[in-house]
């Protein structure tokens, strides 16, 4: 694939400002996708708080510092990342044990980690850490990577998985366990391992089901069956796709949606804040704003193509799909395809962890793409 | 190849990955357009069945339910109203935990198994967002605890609610009726569209008989509801129409009177106008507090009433079949002189006991005056209740004649008056006996119809009706409870004809001579009711009765004293006044009252205080008679 396939993606075109934006490590295109998307966003969160000033706000807040750690962490060297890796792997580990130790529960689950100033939720940085070891361990492997090195990649996604998902916290799981897998399968997993393993996966659905927890069971079933208790747990479901259905093509407008305006409509400002948005705004509007994922997404893999070296490559490629695996997730479950797992809809749900961990991660999506021309100058 | 070079090794490296990176970037795209799939499966396909669901979420139909109509008597006195109560009501989708909830509202306010076994009911069939009731008629110290304590019971409400209140109470129980729960067998004859929202309806009495004036029309609202079924505001209102007042011919002061006259004993007093057909009082003893049926009353308190030794439930006014007695000799002697039967001047001689003429066992009928009367004529035979005149008068007429003359005043028949279920009573005939009983009429049967015992029954209602057909000078009018509807919705009042026929007699003093009669037995030397004639500011005229309880065996002597109470005789009175223009016609039946007579004050004072309140002028001309004289 050659560097210079499309006009419209190249950096190479220099001018003052893109070059200030260079010696930032700022991404400018990558940038502007994320703004709009937060702007978006942000009419989506007012008119689905009810008018709430005083919640927009906040989010705008925390959006803004979920920016300047974007920018923080863009600063630091690709190189840095490389060699902080195992150790931030093994302080993941240490912290997601602790937690199921001594942790803080919640919401009947072990997610927390109180450290007296803050909560710290281990679990929503082995989002990041993980797929970090991964291309670590893998971008000094030969392609493809021989079946040793496979079974200790799988070993190191599965580790952090498997704690996390004991706490229990299925989303972050699932997250995690994604973003290690891109780097696998971004390092040259062989398509027959891969189709193989998928295969693997389903046979082991009926195991996965004994471990589950009761109302994890419960969610899968209210999926595949909403009406069998549309007060209870699938209430969620039905009223999210009411709401979504009742928005038609063009929306019922901003502020007009009347299932999320009159309360119908559960965890609107959260994960379920894609339901008010497609109320109001109907097909075409879900159109524009998956666009605007899909414009982040590729600009994501885009950078990881363009990256020097295959730490970057491997790193760039998994962050950019796992924020695609969050907004598959997300509309997924609020369209009734997908059972209720908590899964935020990206830089847009109200609530602040998992969106600096993601800005986090577009911040080592930035390094990665300067850091192929500073070492090329 | 055995080697590669790190340069090679490098762009073999890259070219997979680029690769992989546009697979990625493909399913990526694919997986968007499945999920644009599902959307617009959602949104266009099936989006007329999702905005319906959406709208039936936010739109909610309300029922808005009309005020009772409110109940006079005739001269404004409240005897049926809608009080508010406070209730506890729930919403139970804005119930956590409803076992927790029902638990702390118990430790609160009273709440009884049959409360919560009715409340779990309405429960499995109820709306969403419907408030079920769970207690009724909370007191103001439940009302206060539950307003403390509200924020710990989330979808639970205390509620004000019009319900419906008898202040009468007992006195008009059997007149007014009560209202009740509409149950499902109200259900199969109400038009229910009419009655969504309503949970009273009228279960007997005036309350059921004029339901459809009482009721109103049901009013409608469409409103918008949160998830919360909160409103938040209203799209469209139909408002209800209330239902139309009622206004009685009853006058309650007067209904009192009787209830108080009529003292311990069970038995009816019914007061008609002549002419209107106006019952003005409508009193059955013992009555009952209609208020215990309007919240649903318990088991055990109305076994108790049903089954009680008076039977408090039981209208005896209406439905209440008695053996007239002698009241009925008034009616039977106008029928004698009417059919030729007997002369007015004509005179039999009592001696105590008459004998069927022809009837060989010579079984003595006997007179209640075991000396007998001497000669007896017309007048006298009423006056002092003479039973051997009328004996004989019967045995001159035969049944089917005295049969065909008392129907024309309405014996045996159904009045016709505004109230459901009225009785018949029964005027025998030699055609009715072979049809019910398929036996032959025998004569002595006909002597025992002639003073009113037998085969004879009537109700207080009936008598009452007789009573005042006979003031009337055979005007027989249907006697009516209602005297006007006051219209809700344009204030205008209805009222309605009163329904009358005539019965015409041969001779027109034939009325006088019965009046004259009748006079004497409350003003006459030896009237049956002399003793309450006695200063008397009108003339009354009026007949005493008294019915067997059970038959006697011959010679036999009946004493009152040595049983019990329950199977003494009833007591009954007829009367009108005054004489020269009457204004009301009383029957009083007082069940074990032993004498007829001993009822004539009720009538006294019945017609006197009608008189002071509206005829006076009628008072004071006869006290202006007096005093000329």
């Amino acid at each position: 694939m050659p560097a210079n396939n499309s006009q419209f993606f190249d950096t190479d075109y220099q001018s003052r400002t893109s070059r200030i934006l260079q010696s930032l490590h700022i991404d400018p295109v990558l940038l502007a996708g994320l703004l709009l998307l937060m702007a978006a966003g942000l009419g989506i969160l007012y008119s689905a708080s009810d008018g709430s000033m005083e919640i927009v706000q906040r989010q705008v807040v925390r959006l803004s510092i979920a920016l300047l750690v974007m920018f923080f962490v863009a600063q630091i060297p690709q190189h840095q990342l490389y060699l902080w890796a195992p150790w931030f792997f093994a302080l993941g580990i240490i912290l997601l044990v602790l937690v199921l130790v001594v942790g803080d529960v919640g919401k009947g689950a072990q997610r927390w980690l109180n450290l007296y100033v803050v909560r710290f939720q281990p679990s929503e940085m082995m989002k990041l850490v993980t797929p970090l070891m991964l291309a670590w361990y893998l971008s000094e492997k030969h392609y493809p990577p021989k079946l040793s090195a496979l079974l200790i990649s799988l070993g190191l996604v599965v580790l952090p998985t498997l704690l996390i998902a004991k706490q229990p916290d299925l989303g972050t799981a699932l997250l995690v366990a994604a973003a290690g897998f891109f780097v696998i399968f971004f390092g040259g997993l062989r398509w027959r391992i891969l189709f193989g393993a998928l295969f693997a996966m389903l046979a082991m659905i009926p195991v996965l089901w004994q471990f589950m927890h009761d109302y994890q069971k419960q969610r899968v079933l209210t999926l595949l069956d909403p009406e069998s208790d549309p007060l209870g747990s699938g209430y969620h479901i039905i009223q999210s796709m009411i709401a979504i259905g009742s928005g038609g093509l063009y929306g019922k407008g901003w502020f007009n949606g009347t299932q999320s305006q009159l309360d119908f409509l559960p965890e609107r400002t959260t994960d379920f804040i894609f339901a008010v948005f497609a109320e109001e705004f109907g097909l075409m509007g879900e159109i524009v704003l998956l666009s605007i994922y899909a414009f982040i997404i590729i600009r994501g893999l885009y950078i990881a193509a363009r990256a020097k070296d295959s730490f970057g490559r491997l790193l760039a490629g998994s962050l950019s799909m796992t924020f695609f695996v969050y907004l598959f997730v997300n509309v997924g479950m609020v369209s009734g395809i997908l059972p209720v797992v908590g899964v935020p809809l990206p830089l847009v749900s109200y609530g602040g962890t998992s969106m600096v961990t993601l800005m986090a991660g577009f911040g080592i999506l930035m390094s990665i793409s300067t850091n192929r021309r500073l070492i090329a100058k | 190849m055995p080697y590669r070079s790190h340069v090679s090794d490098h762009s073999y490296e890259t070219g997979i990955f680029r690769f992989r990176a546009i697979v990625a970037a493909l399913i990526c795209l694919l997986l968007i357009g499945v999920l644009l799939t599902r959307l617009a499966w959602l949104q266009i396909v099936d989006h007329d069945h999702f905005a319906d669901l959406s709208e039936n979420n936010r739109i909610r139909l309300m029922e808005l339910p009309p005020t009772r109509g409110l109940i006079y008597d005739r001269n404004g006195v409240i005897l049926a109203e809608n009080k508010p109560t406070f209730h506890l009501e729930v919403i139970p989708e804005q119930v956590e935990d409803m076992d927790a909830t029902l638990k702390g509202l118990a430790e609160l306010v009273t709440l009884t198994e049959s409360d919560i076994k009715r409340f779990k009911e309405q429960l499995k069939v109820h709306r969403s967002f419907q408030r079920i009731s769970l207690r009724t008629r909370l007191n103001e110290e439940e009302v206060a605890k539950l307003a403390v304590n509200h924020y710990r019971f989330p979808g639970v409400d205390v509620n004000a609610r019009l319900t419906r209140f008898y202040p009468q109470g007992e006195s008009t129980a059997h007149v007014i009726g009560y209202v009740g729960r509409i149950n499902a067998k109200d259900l199969t004859v109400i038009d229910e569209g009419n009655y969504r929202g309503t949970n009273y309806i009228g279960k007997t009495g005036l309350e059921k008989y004029y339901e459809a004036e009482l009721h109103g029309k049901v009013g409608q609202q469409k409103v918008e509801v949160n998830a919360q079924g909160r409103i938040l505001r209203v799209i469209e209102k139909v408002p209800p129409v209330p239902g139309n007042d009622l206004v009685l011919n009853l006058d309650i002061e007067l209904q009192h009177i009787a209830e108080e006259a009529l003292g311990e004993f069970a038995g009816a007093v019914i007061a008609i106008e002549p002419h209107t057909g106006a019952v003005v009082v409508f009193v059955s003893k013992p009555g009952y507090d209609p208020n215990m049926f309007v919240h649903g009353i318990s088991h055990k308190k109305y076994n108790e009433l049903q089954h009680g030794i008076d039977k408090p439930l039981f209208n005896r006014a209406l439905f209440g079949q008695y053996p007239p007695g002698s009241t009925f000799k008034p009616f039977i002697a106008l029928a004698g002189i009417e059919k030729r039967r007997f002369g007015i001047r004509e005179s039999i001689l009592c001696r105590g006991h008459y004998l069927l003429p022809g009837d060989e066992t010579k079984r003595k009928y006997r007179d209640w005056k075991k000396t007998g009367h001497g000669m007896v004529d017309f007048t006298k035979s009423i006056e002092q209740s003479c039973d051997v005149y009328f004996y004989e008068l019967a045995y001159r007429m035969g049944i089917d004649q005295m049969h065909d003359f008392l129907a024309q005043f309405g014996f045996g028949e159904r009045t016709g008056i505004d109230l459901l279920g009225e009785r018949r009573g029964l005027v025998p005939s030699t055609e009715w006996k072979k049809r019910i009983h398929g036996k032959i009429w025998y004569p002595g049967e006909t002597l025992i119809a002639g003073i009113g015992q037998g085969y004879m029954l009537t109700t207080p209602l009936q008598l009452a009706e007789a009573t005042a057909t006979l003031a009337g000078r055979g005007e027989r009018v249907v006697p009516r409870l209602l005297r006007e509807v006051h219209m809700a919705e344009d204030g205008s009042i209805k009222t309605r004809e009163p329904s009358k026929t005539q019965i015409e007699l041969r001779r027109e003093r034939h009325w006088d001579a019965v009046f004259h009669a009748m006079e004497k037995v409350v003003h006459g030397t030896w009237g049956t009711a002399r003793a309450t004639g006695w200063g008397m500011k009108f003339k009354m005229a009026g007949k005493t009765g008294t019915a067997q309880v059970f038959g006697i065996a011959q010679d036999e002597e009946y004493d009152a004293e040595t049983i019990a109470r329950k199977l003494r005789d009833h007591g009954l009175f007829i009367g009108f006044g005054p004489v020269e223009d009457p204004v009301l016609a009383v029957a009083v039946v007082a069940e074990n009252g032993e004498h007829g007579s001993a009822m004539a004050p009720i009538a006294k004072k019945l017609i006197q205080r009608y008189m002071e309140k509206y005829t006076p002028e009628k008072l004071k001309s006869k006290r202006k008679k007096h005093a000329r004289k």
